[in-house]
């Protein structure tokens, strides 16, 4: 061990609450998916946790930082917190693999056997006359689950308008920014590593105008699917497959973009030094993160 | 317990606090510990009443005590509660007791971290086991949960199920970063990875399987969520979606499940064979590989569990043949044992006899497993009882007696006073007995065609059933007995001594502290030479 001791936190209130709003949480969670076209109030109690969540992570953070910058975490402590980080990016990593995988299976083996192809095509006379194409336009059901009017795909904004179509193409466009500020967050970075503050805080905010173009462009094209081309969540396995997929990624775009907002307000507040910034290192970390999971998006979503 | 010395400095010489808040929120590996222990033990009761009500319900066939619905309820949460209140927090419990002491390190890396992992639990088990109590019943479709029983087919409780899975899966992924954190970042100078104790390599490959896993089980429940809720038709073959999906990404996530239930139990017995046959382990870089091995392929055998359910050939042949290649690191294990036991000076202490027990009797589960491996024969008995008997074979002589063992052979480091070793040895003899009278039959009504989860059973079966519960309810009568052996020595008993067993200096670092040990496991890092 190094001179100065490790820092074992002292009792702390903070776990503890961080659980009971988990369990209000969960209470709040299950009670509005219950109650859901139903007259009732119960969302109120999911609010409430949120507020909870918030304000416990914004006290148990607050006290993280405190203490490095007491000058308490020895260089064997920041490392735990290294680790840390890397650890939950990869069990994100996994929790993003379950999507792909059922993608891939639904697209290899429940599809084309719906549609009478393959060693188990027999499943087809549960709906005789089924086709099995991708992306699934007329599901086996139509009945029950209605198939979307268009796709989200880079084929069909092709053959609808050539190459205005592609340009036209939201999925292009949030392609452009999200792999524009991965290099934004990193010459950021590069910034806080030679002491240049300013180009810090500039790049950084590059970063997240980008990121918000980002979200913002989901947003428009969600509206786009819901509202012009027919495909919702109810739209068979492709709307299914296509809106949790984008919509989990979307969501994890929103977290790292509050994460690195939250770093730019320390920033301006002074926090981080050239050689001590986990807490930008580890959001950058995020933000790479969210951009790798795009680039298999738009290969396995949007283009193939 | 040690005197409150409160210094709130930041050196890390106080002691505990006092009252409840020590145990609300305390940031000490022990303390966390002892709380994951005992909700562990809290609900091996309350999982083994429910599994009383299934033995009490199938003692003679037809309906006697409770009704179909109600008994499908108690086999999905004798389940549920089993694996995930029981064997697993059990084993973070050891985790937490154990791996700062063997490695050398103060305390877990993330001490607050280690505190929400640990309150997480009774939570989602509050949330889980109240659903019991609510108009509808609580989830009735089996702990492996398939859609569309569990989605189309389910209780509008199942929404309460998922969210406790969530909440379970965040408390092992943030526990198991915690883990890997501290064993990678924590170790005293000088232990190399190849010279950690093997209870913290089975931890180390069981963190990370968690980590790998339990995001699976999360997406897997949060897609049941959408169907059910949402309209999405990832199980709903009519939107173009398959029910067979669920079970593919379920097993994803069941088998390497299986294994981070059995890979520290392998840790602990092997501390406690090397410790009573008086040499240290046979080849314990093989034992590492083993672990290691069994880990990596516990990711390409998850269609085993679903042989039945209409996959092409060529899926049943790799899946069959990848399931049984784990049969020989799981062999390279249990030679090893016998190999250190193999002329050693062997003595029979508590936990010696129930690590000897987890060795012979595992293996019969292991046995069964290459069994159920085999494609064809599989057809014949899948769903039956010889499953269930396959299965608590690897879980009860296996994983939960590993848990005994090490709970007898920790516990006088634990508490600083030894157990009663007579008691120990009675209550050992009982489980022994009780447990092989339970579970051996099954492996005949299940050959013979028994199928499982149902309340009443054709005529043929009444023997056997009958002696099966008897059994079973011996087994949980004698748990009781392990209760207050675990009460009578924390509160008082001979003297521990910091080695506790004869000749542990040299086999770990724990063994080096006192019986108790202080509240901060190491302030000073040893040298591991």
């Amino acid at each position: 061990m190094s001179d100065q001791p490790y820092h074992i936190p002292e009792s702390s209130k903070l776990p503890f609450a961080m659980a009971v709003t988990l369990l209000v949480l969960i209470i709040g969670a299950a009670n509005t998916v219950i109650d859901l076209g139903t007259d009732s109030n119960s969302y109120l109690i999911l609010f409430l946790a949120f507020a909870m969540m918030w304000t416990t992570m914004f006290f148990w953070f607050r006290q993280v930082i405190h203490e490095n910058q007491a000058g308490l975490n020895n260089p064997m402590l920041k490392d735990s917190y290294v680790y840390g980080m890397a650890w939950f990016i990869f069990s994100e990593v996994m929790f993003f693999f379950a999507f792909f995988f059922a993608l891939a299976y639904i697209r290899n083996f429940a599809v084309p056997w719906l549609g009478g192809e393959g060693e188990k095509g027999i499943t087809n006379m549960l709906w005789p006359g089924f086709e099995a194409t991708w992306p699934l336009m007329m599901t086996p059901d139509q009945a029950i689950f209605e198939g979307p009017k268009e796709d989200m795909s880079l084929n069909t904004a092709y053959s609808h308008g050539g190459l205005a179509g592609v340009l036209g193409w939201l999925p292009l466009w949030n392609t452009i920014f999200l792999l524009t500020s991965s290099l934004t967050v990193h010459i950021a970075h590069l910034g806080l590593k030679n002491g240049n503050r300013t180009q810090f805080n500039v790049w950084l905010g590059m970063t997240l105008v980008l990121g918000y173009l980002f979200v913002i462009f989901q947003g428009l094209e969600y509206y786009e699917a819901y509202s012009h081309m027919g495909l919702t969540l109810n739209t068979g396995i492709y709307g299914t497959t296509f809106f949790m997929l984008t919509g989990f990624h979307g969501f994890h775009v929103c977290l790292g973009a509050i994460i690195l907002t939250v770093m730019l307000l320390r920033s301006l507040n002074g926090h981080f030094t050239a050689d001590d910034h986990f807490g930008f290192e580890a959001g950058s970390w995020y933000w790479h993160f969210v951009d790798v999971v795009w680039v298999c998006l738009v290969a396995f979503v949007y283009v193939m | 317990m040690s005197t409150v010395v409160e210094t709130h400095d930041h050196e890390g010489h106080h002691g505990p606090a006092k009252g409840l808040t020590r145990w609300l929120f305390t940031t000490n590996h022990k303390d966390i510990g002892t709380l994951y222990l005992w909700l562990s033990f809290t609900m091996l009761f309350v999982g083994g009443a429910m599994a009383m009500v299934i033995r009490a319900e199938l003692f003679q066939p037809g309906l006697q005590i409770v009704q179909p619905e109600f008994f499908n309820q108690m086999t999905t949460n004798h389940g549920l509660i089993m694996v995930f209140g029981v064997i697993m927090p059990a084993f973070v419990g050891f985790a937490n007791w154990m791996i700062p002491m063997q490695i050398g390190a103060p305390d877990m890396a993330l001490p607050r971290l280690n505190n929400l992992s640990f309150w997480l639990l009774p939570m989602a088990f509050g949330i889980l086991v109240s659903t019991l109590f609510m108009p509808e019943g609580g989830p009735n479709f089996g702990w492996t949960f398939y859609a569309p029983l569990s989605t189309t087919y389910a209780p509008s409780t199942v929404n309460f199920f998922i969210f406790s899975v969530h909440i379970m899966g965040i408390s092992s992924i943030l526990g198991s970063i915690n883990i890997i954190t501290t064993i990678f970042n924590m170790r005293a100078p000088g232990m190399t990875l190849m010279k950690m104790p093997l209870f913290v390599w089975g931890w180390l490959i069981t963190a990370y399987l968690l980590i790998a896993v339990m995001p699976v089980l999360a997406g897997v429940v949060t897609m049941m969520l959408m169907d059910i809720n949402f309209g999405t038709s990832f199980f709903n073959a009519a939107g173009g979606g398959d029910p067979v999906l669920f079970q593919h990404v379920f097993w994803f996530f069941g088998h390497p499940e299986v294994y981070i239930m059995i890979l520290p139990a392998f840790g602990i017995v092997s501390h406690i064979i090397e410790t009573f046959s008086r040499k240290p382990i046979f080849g314990y870089s093989s034992m590492v590989y083993a672990m290691a091995s069994i880990a990596i392929l516990s990711f390409v055998v998850w269609a085993h569990h679903m042989f039945t359910v209409g996959m092409p050939l060529a899926g049943e042949l790799f899946f069959m043949y990848a399931t049984m290649l784990i049969a020989i690191p799981t062999g390279v294990k249990v030679f090893n044992w016998v190999a250190t036991m193999f002329r050693g000076s062997i003595s029979f202490e508590t936990p010696m006899l129930f690590a000897i027990a987890f060795v012979a009797l595992f293996t019969i589960g292991g046995f069964s497993g290459l069994m159920l491996a085999i494609v064809p024969a599989d057809f014949q008995y899948h769903d039956t009882y010889f499953v269930v008997a396959h299965f608590h074979y690897v879980l009860v002589p296996g994983s939960l007696f590993a848990l005994i063992a090490g709970a007898y052979y920790w516990l006088p480091k634990w508490t600083g006073n030894m157990y009663d070793e007579t008691l120990g040895k009675l209550h050992f003899w009982l489980t022994f007995i009780s447990v092989n009278i339970t579970f051996f039959p099954m492996h005949f009504v299940g050959l013979a065609g028994m199928p499982r989860r149902y309340p009443d059973y054709a005529l043929q079966f009444a023997d056997f059933n009958m002696l099966i519960s008897m059994g079973a309810f011996l087994f949980g009568v004698t748990q009781l007995l392990f209760l207050f052996i675990v009460i009578k020595t924390i509160r008082g008993g001979k003297k521990a001594t910091s080695e506790v067993w004869e000749g542990t200096r040299d086999l770990g670092l724990e063994w080096t502290l006192d019986s108790p040990p202080p509240h901060h496991t190491f302030t000073v890092q040893p040298q591991v030479k």
